[in-house]
Parts: C-alpha cells; structure tokens; sequence
C-alpha cells in the first residue's frame, strides 16, 4: 500500500464513507430546542470554561488571582451559566442586517423628509424642545451603551457576553443617529439647531439630573449583570420608553414633525430585543436549580436601588411636557404608562414591584 | 440626460461634514459628578493626552458597510459550492482549518472584550467610536469564522474534528498555544494586554501573515472560501491598528510610560513571533501541496510584513519618542526562522503529536522536499529523513511516531511563558521563579516570565501586571496516562468510539484508519515533571544534552513510500 498518496480524487462531502464522514454537526453542547440553531452553533463555546472543556483552565490571571474570566464578577450565582440563550438569536450576519436597515431606514426618512422641507416647518416651540431635550437625551443612550460596552467583557459565557456587546451597539448607534440628526435637520432650521444646548441641558439642567444621576450610577456599578438589568428591566421602562415613546412620538405629529418619530422609534425596536434578551437572562436566574432565591434577593436590591433613581429621574422630566405649544400628550398618563410597563415587566419575570411604583 | 447631470447632483442635499459629525459624536461623552466609575481592569501606565481617532467614521456608515461586504462574503461561499469547490480542493490544506479555525475565534471575541478595557482608560471620547466599531467588528469575527468553520463541516470530505472544533479548542496540546494568544488581549494590565500586546503587535504587524498571507495559500490549494472570509475580516483591521496607534501615541508623549512600553512591545513582540509563526508558518509551509518555487515562502513573507512593514516603517519611527526598540529580538527572531528552522521544527512537533491533535497531518513528499530544498537550503539534510519515517510510520500496526526508538526523535520540552514546545534546541534554558523550576524556549521567553509578568519591573512597582498561571503544561495533565486512556479522555474520538479523530495521513479508507487499540500501550509523560524531578547534577546534565539536540535516523525506506 502507498504511504502517502491519496486514492480518492475528491475533497467533497461524500466522496468516501468511513467511520465520522457524515458527523457533521457540531456536537459538543446541547441545543436549547431539538435541533441546534444557527445562532447556537455560531456562540456556544466559544468563550471556554474549565467546568466544561477547559482542560488547563485559564492560563493568565490578574495581579490579586482572578483569572481571565470569573464566576464572582456578579452577585448573581447560576448552576449552568451556558444555559442562556439570546432570544433574538443574533450573530454577526443578523446583526448587521439589521443595523444596516435601520441606518438605511433612518437616513431614508432624513433625507426625504429634508427634501420636502419638513424641518423648516416644525414647530418653533417644538424644535427648541428637540435642541435642549432631546439633544440631552442622546447623552442618555450614549451613557447606557458605554455601560454595556464595559459589561460585555465579564459575563461567563459568550452567549450573554454577545447579548450585552448587541445591546451596547444599538445604543450607542442610537445616541449616534440622534446627534447626526439634530446635526442635519439644524441645516434647514432657520436659526438652526445650537449643537451645545443638549449637552448643556444634560450636565446642568435640574430637569435632566435625576436622568445624569441614574445613568452614572449605571456606569459606575461594577457588576456587569447589575448594569445590564438595571438598563433594561429598570431605566429603559420608566425613563427611556417615558421619554421616546410617552414624549417625542406622541408630540412631534402635532407640530408637523414627521420625522423625529420615525428616528426614534428605531430604539423603541431595538429595546424590544434586549428586554427580550434580558428578561430571558432574569428568568433564568430566578428559576435557577440552586440559586433561585439568591438570585431573587440581589436582582430584587438592584430593582429598588436603580427603580429609585429612574423614578426619580422621570418625575423631574416632567416640566418637559409642558414645553411644546401643542399638549396633545400629559405626563401623568404618559408616566402611568411608564410605571405599568415596569411593573408589567417585573410581574412577567417574577419580581416583586418596589414601593416606589407600586 | 445633458452631459454634467447626474442624479446625484439632482438630489444631493447639504449634510454635515465627516469632521463635524464625528466631532458631534465625540462630544457625547461626559465626566461623571455623581458617582465615579470604577477603574475596573487596571493599569499601571498614566494616559493624560486625549487620543485622536484616524479613521473619522460614524456607525451609521459604519454598519451599511459592514453589511455589504458581508454580502459579498456569503455570496462567494454560495457560489463556490456551486462551483464545486469541494471536488478540487486539497484536502492537506482543509486539514489545518481544523486547527486553525478552532483557534481563532476565541482570541477574536476577546479582543472584542478588550475594548472594553481600554475604552475607558483614555481621556475624551474622540476614539470611543473607533473602539465601538472594533467591538462589533470582533463580533463580526468571530462569528463569521464559526460560519465558515460550519461551512467546512458539511462541505469537506472529512468533517471529524470540525464537529468537536470548540471543545477540541479547550483540550489540544496545540490549541492551548492560541489561547495564551487570545487570553493575553484580555487580562493583566489592560494597556499591556488590550493595546500594545492586542493591536499595537498582533493587529498590526502579524495579522498581516494570519489574515492576507494565510488566505494566498488557501488559494493557491483550490480553497476560496478561506481568502473570501478572511480578507474581509482584514478589511477591518485598518480601523483597529488606527486604534492601537493613536492610544500608543497617547501614552507616548508621557516620559514616565516609557519604561513599560520598552517591556510590553519586547514582550509582545517576542511572544507573536512565538505563537503566530509556529501555527501560520506551519500552515502555510506545510498545509500547501502547491510548490511554485516563484512564490514567497513563509520567511519571504514575514520580511515583507513584519520586518519591513512593522519593524522599519511603524517600529523604528517611534525611537524618536525616546523609545528603545527591541532590535535585537527582530533580529534574532529572524534568525529562528531563517538560521535556525524554527517553523520546521514546529511542523516536526506537530506531526509526531499526531494522535492527540483532531485533525490529518500527511507526509511531505519528494516534491514537497524539492522545495523546501530550494527555499531553505540543507532542509533536506535535516528534516527529509524526518518525514520519510513519518510516512512509514503513518500505516496502522506501526508504532507510533512519538514512542518509535526507530526514528531518533526526542519530544521537546514545553515555554511555560509561551506555551509553544522548546523546538530549538539550543536557545532552551531553564529558570526559577519562587524556588520552583521552570522551562522556556527562549532567554526571551524566560526573561518575558521571570522579569516581566511581575509586581515589579526595574526597580519599579507594576501592581497591574498578570500573572502566568493555570496547568500551563499540556503534558501535565496526562503524565503517566496511556496514550489509548488520554485520547478516549481528550475525545477526539470519531462517532463509532475507537476511530481515532486525528490520522497521519489523508486515506478516507477504514481499512487505513487507526484506532485506539493501535495506540494503546504507550506512556505520555511530562518533561517538566521529570525535569524537576532530577537532582540539579542530572538536570544540568540534562539540559546540557537537550541544547545540543538530536539526529534523525536515516530511513532507508525509499521517499516515504513503503511496501507494505
């Protein structure tokens, strides 16, 4: 027999039968459902685990002993963290489709609704509201995406790595697409759109400092799972949806703004997502085998601490409504709305409402 | 249509300059006065000038961009199955991917988590884009290799070794070097570890050879799959190696970083060449079945990108900053691979270690030994009778390589600081750190564990820096076991429960296989457990005859063809 050569002329699947040549699947984790998914295979495992395949365990460790990746960078305890699954499923191909429709969604509406000359038709009290308040807010989601952008380097597996690193790209494209907009439709504005007034309103504003505070507390926390249920179970409901679904898409229309809720309401799409994602991760914990009632302690403190300062953040926005000439919207009712979707969410995952919003 | 009149003069409106929109993007970061943000990941560098972003990109163009080139990645994977890819390619070639894309994917998604180490430690937000684009382009990465990896499995003659790619990665005795690769983007000092180490060395200088080098082979091995992916991934290193220069040129104007940066680029740099010229040179030098003697060979290419592109245009430039450059590790990494055959060696490593990898490594042939001949003069004198045995010994029924007395070969020991084995002989030297003893390839190597990895360096406190730990030695983990035992524990096990993944040769015949009863009856043992189980006379004895190597046996068993 030859040593080397090979008898068979061809590298494709099926060429030849011997024993593994139709093992071709991935077969080292268990699909959440009866089949893999193309998301499962593309994530599980990528991020190692000397409980599960990590035969020399992790071979670099910071200076006090903590290796690469560690169990006790959140309070939250798992039995089997590799249990998670994003329910958006995303991977690089889905993620950047979808960024890139809605960038092409966004730019779209932009530039058709500036070349009917939309802007200059806005209201006046209306586009000094866009100038100070929703030039503040974009600071907001900035804050949030750096936030998860710091998160996505301490979770245990790649699966709630990626879920966190998604969510940090949407939010920080969001805080992106607010600038350039304010940036563009400043253009046709007569007087145009002063580029410092949100920053302005954001750092020094009374109405804006319960939202500043909320978010450096976020930013501050070193608990990457703190900072990830804290943006989505907590700040997202009362203050952000308050603000871009309570506030701008109810009032714009009324003051010949076509435009601005079309941009905005691509976060309202995203944030769907990474509640989804969230909450699936918040269920897990809670129905943990070992650890439900922990879990339900800590994520339960994180509730209270962050629904404190969110709710507190909201309620000092509400001088904000009353800005626009036309008061199609009041926020009492947009806030009400704000408390029940909160309280909604914490009902679906299990979590007791705090006395705050009760 | 008048000439001069197109659509986009029609209904082009005014915008905002590039400039102003990414300086309006920058400015939506803030100094916190509520609360502080913790300094979680550490360093022991000071960055006070604000680090300015090259590449003046927003996500909004970003990600359209993004998309569109990932449509032309899954479309050219479409129609090379439509055009059969998979009847024409060399299987020798595919093989390696097994390996490689095992590896990959991993050091990527940590740089995608190494951003956020850094994207905190700068002052202004200038380039807080530039690293928010590399954390998806990371993503991008990652998950894009998997993809193609899958795409290897249900494509390719073989897919053993495809189907347990991620748990393979966490326990092959040559995977682990890629991850002290991926680990060191992403723990330590977080300047050390996510800037210098990440993309001032591996992101600039040697993905050149991982990511333009690698993907001419592919093709020139009837792959086109590996080229469409991975200069795509390429495409996007330009932004990060802007990263990684201007966070550098942040810190260089700073005097009293200067002493760390003369360590974390000597460190970095000695430790790429380590790792990515053992895997790539191995690759590209003998995953190839093609042997134009036109075409570059791997040190050919690695003076083309990393000692004329990194070394002399991005390295030396630096020196006026008052930066001491490592220009004797440049040169003597150049020897390694030109005087003193580092890659070859590596190859040799891996191919007696076949039965504890997951993938085929075949034997060189006479036409493979032409070229080498000729692109390395005296290869064959070293290295022919190596292979020759290596293909006699590839039938089932023989012994194999690595316990052979036959063949001459002496298993090497193991770097404890770069995980590679000490295939050169004479550079291995041996150290003590807190009384116990230590192994490395390289006075480098030694000096990277012994002196750098510390909580001081020259005389100066480095509280940030890591630490080496882990069973940092593969052998350990199954010295004294049966190599049958260690196998069926590794599981690199085909589906019937004995056909072992890995074979030294591409026979797609059951009959040609080997199975776990041919291998069983051997004793793995660790050269570092019996090297510090020595009296220190027998230890310098010992190491005195590992420097001066071995000899293989010739092999008068006729250009690796033998009658069975």
């Amino acid at each position: 027999m030859e040593g080397t050569a090979t008898p068979i002329k061809s590298g494709a699947a099926g060429a030849a039968t011997f024993p593994g040549s139709d093992s071709r699947k991935f077969n080292y984790y268990d699909p959440k459902g009866r089949k893999s998914t193309h998301y499962e295979d593309m994530t599980l495992d990528v991020q190692p685990d000397p409980d599960r395949y990590l035969l020399q365990d992790w071979i670099i460790n910071f200076p006090d002993g903590t290796p690469t990746y560690s169990k006790d960078w959140t309070r939250c305890k798992s039995v089997d963290w590799h249990k998670y699954r994003a329910v958006d499923q995303e991977w690089e191909k889905t993620h950047y489709q979808r960024q890139s429709t809605i960038c092409g969604t966004v730019q779209s509406v932009i530039e058709n609704g500036r070349r009917s000359g939309a802007a200059a038709r806005f209201d006046k009290s209306w586009v000094k509201v866009l100038q100070d308040h929703l030039g503040a807010y974009k600071h907001a989601e900035f804050g949030l995406g750096t936030s998860l952008m710091q998160a996505q380097r301490y979770g245990f597996t790649q699966m709630i790595n990626n879920a966190i690193l998604t969510n940090s790209s949407y939010k920080l494209r969001f805080g992106q697409d607010l600038t350039l907009y304010l940036g563009e439709i400043g253009l046709d504005i007569e007087g145009g759109i002063d580029k410092d007034a949100g920053k302005k309103h954001w750092m020094e504003d009374p109405i804006w400092q319960g939202t500043r505070r909320a978010i450096e507390e976020i930013m501050a926390s070193s608990d990457y799972l703190e900072q990830y249920i804290a943006i989505n179970v907590v700040f997202e409901p009362l203050v952000g949806e308050l603000f871009r679904s309570g506030f701008v898409l109810q009032m714009a229309a009324a003051h010949n703004d076509f435009i601005t809720p079309s941009v905005v309401s691509a976060a309202e799409g995203d944030y769907e997502r990474n509640l989804a994602n969230c909450v699936e991760l918040v269920h897990n914990l809670l129905n943990d085998q070992d650890y439900s009632l922990h879990n339900k302690v800590i994520i339960g403190e994180w509730v209270e601490k962050h629904a404190k300062l969110a709710h507190a953040a909201a309620a000092q926005l509400q001088p904000i409504w009353s800005l626009p000439r036309v008061k199609v919207a009041s926020f009492p009712e947009s806030f009400d709305l704000a408390r029940n979707r909160f309280n909604n969410v914490l009902q679906q995952c299990g979590l007791p409402v705090p006395a705050v919003t009760a | 249509m008048s000439s001069g009149l197109t659509l986009n003069k029609i209904t082009a409106q005014k915008g905002i300059s590039i400039a102003e929109a990414t300086s309006r993007v920058a400015d939506l970061g803030w100094t916190p006065t509520y609360v502080q943000e913790a300094e979680t990941f550490p360093t022991d560098y000071k960055i006070s000038k604000v680090p300015r972003d090259p590449m003046k990109q927003v996500l909004r163009s970003y990600f359209p961009m993004q998309e569109e080139k990932d449509n032309r990645v899954y479309g050219a994977l479409d129609a090379a199955l439509r055009g059969d890819m998979f009847r024409n390619v060399e299987p020798r070639w595919v093989e390696w991917m097994k390996l490689f894309l095992a590896i990959i994917p991993f050091p990527e998604i940590s740089a995608a988590r190494a951003m956020a180490m850094v994207a905190r430690l700068a002052p202004g937000e200038e380039l807080r884009t530039g690293f928010t684009m590399q954390m998806v382009d990371e993503f991008r990465h990652s998950t894009i290799q998997m993809n193609l990896k899958k795409w290897y499995m249900e494509n390719y003659i073989d897919p053993a070794g495809f189907d347990i790619t991620e748990k393979a990665f966490g326990k092959c005795y040559a995977s682990t070097i890629g991850r002290q690769f991926g680990e060191g983007f992403i723990c330590g000092d977080a300047i050390t570890s996510a800037n210098v180490y990440l993309t001032v060395v591996a992101e600039t200088a040697f993905t050149n050879t991982l990511f333009v080098a690698m993907p001419s082979e592919a093709a020139r091995n009837g792959d086109y799959a590996l080229p469409t992916v991975f200069l795509s991934v390429q495409s996007d290193e330009s932004r990060h190696v802007g990263n990684g220069h201007s966070m550098l040129m942040a810190m260089i104007n700073d005097p009293s970083n200067h002493l760390l940066l003369e360590r974390d680029l000597k460190y970095a740099f000695w430790q790429n060449h380590t790792i990515v010229d053992a895997a790539i040179g191995t690759f590209i030098e003998y995953g190839t079945t093609n042997r134009d003697k036109n075409k570059e060979s791997y040190v050919e290419l690695w003076h083309r990108w990393i000692y004329e592109d990194y070394y002399r245009t991005y390295m030396l430039p630096i020196e006026k900053y008052g930066i001491k450059i490592h220009h004797d590790d440049v040169a003597a990494a150049w020897d390694r691979l030109v005087k003193k055959n580092y890659v070859h060696k590596i190859a040799q490593f891996f191919a007696v270690g076949w039965p504890v990898n997951f993938w085929r490594i075949e034997a060189q042939t006479e036409k493979d030994f032409e070229w080498f001949e000729h692109k390395y003069p005296g290869w064959y004198a070293e290295f022919g009778d190596f292979w020759k045995w290596y293909g006699r010994k590839s039938v089932p029924g023989e012994t194999n390589m690595l316990f052979d007395q036959e063949n001459g070969y002496v298993y090497p020991h193991r770097c404890w600081s770069c995980m590679c084995p000490c295939v050169i002989r004479e550079d291995f030297c041996v150290g003590e750190v807190d009384g116990k003893l230590y192994t490395y390839c390289s006075e480098q190597c030694k000096w990277t564990h012994t002196v750098a990895f510390q909580a001081e360096y020259e005389g100066r406190p480095t509280p940030a820096m890591g630490r080496f730990k882990g069973q940092r030695i593969w052998e350990d983990c199954y010295h004294g076991w049966d190599l049958a035992d260690a196998i069926k524990d590794l599981g690199f096990l085909r589906p019937d429960g004995k056909t072992i993944t890995a074979q030294p040769h591409l026979r797609f015949d059951q009959k040609d296989m080997w199975t776990l009863d041919h291998v069983k009856g051997h004793t793995i043992q660790s050269p570092l457990v019996l090297i510090r189980d020595m009296s220190p006379a027998d230890r310098d004895k010992h190491v005195a005859e590992y420097r001066a190597g071995f000899k293989i046996k010739p092999c008068n068993c006729g250009n690796g063809h033998h009658k069975h």
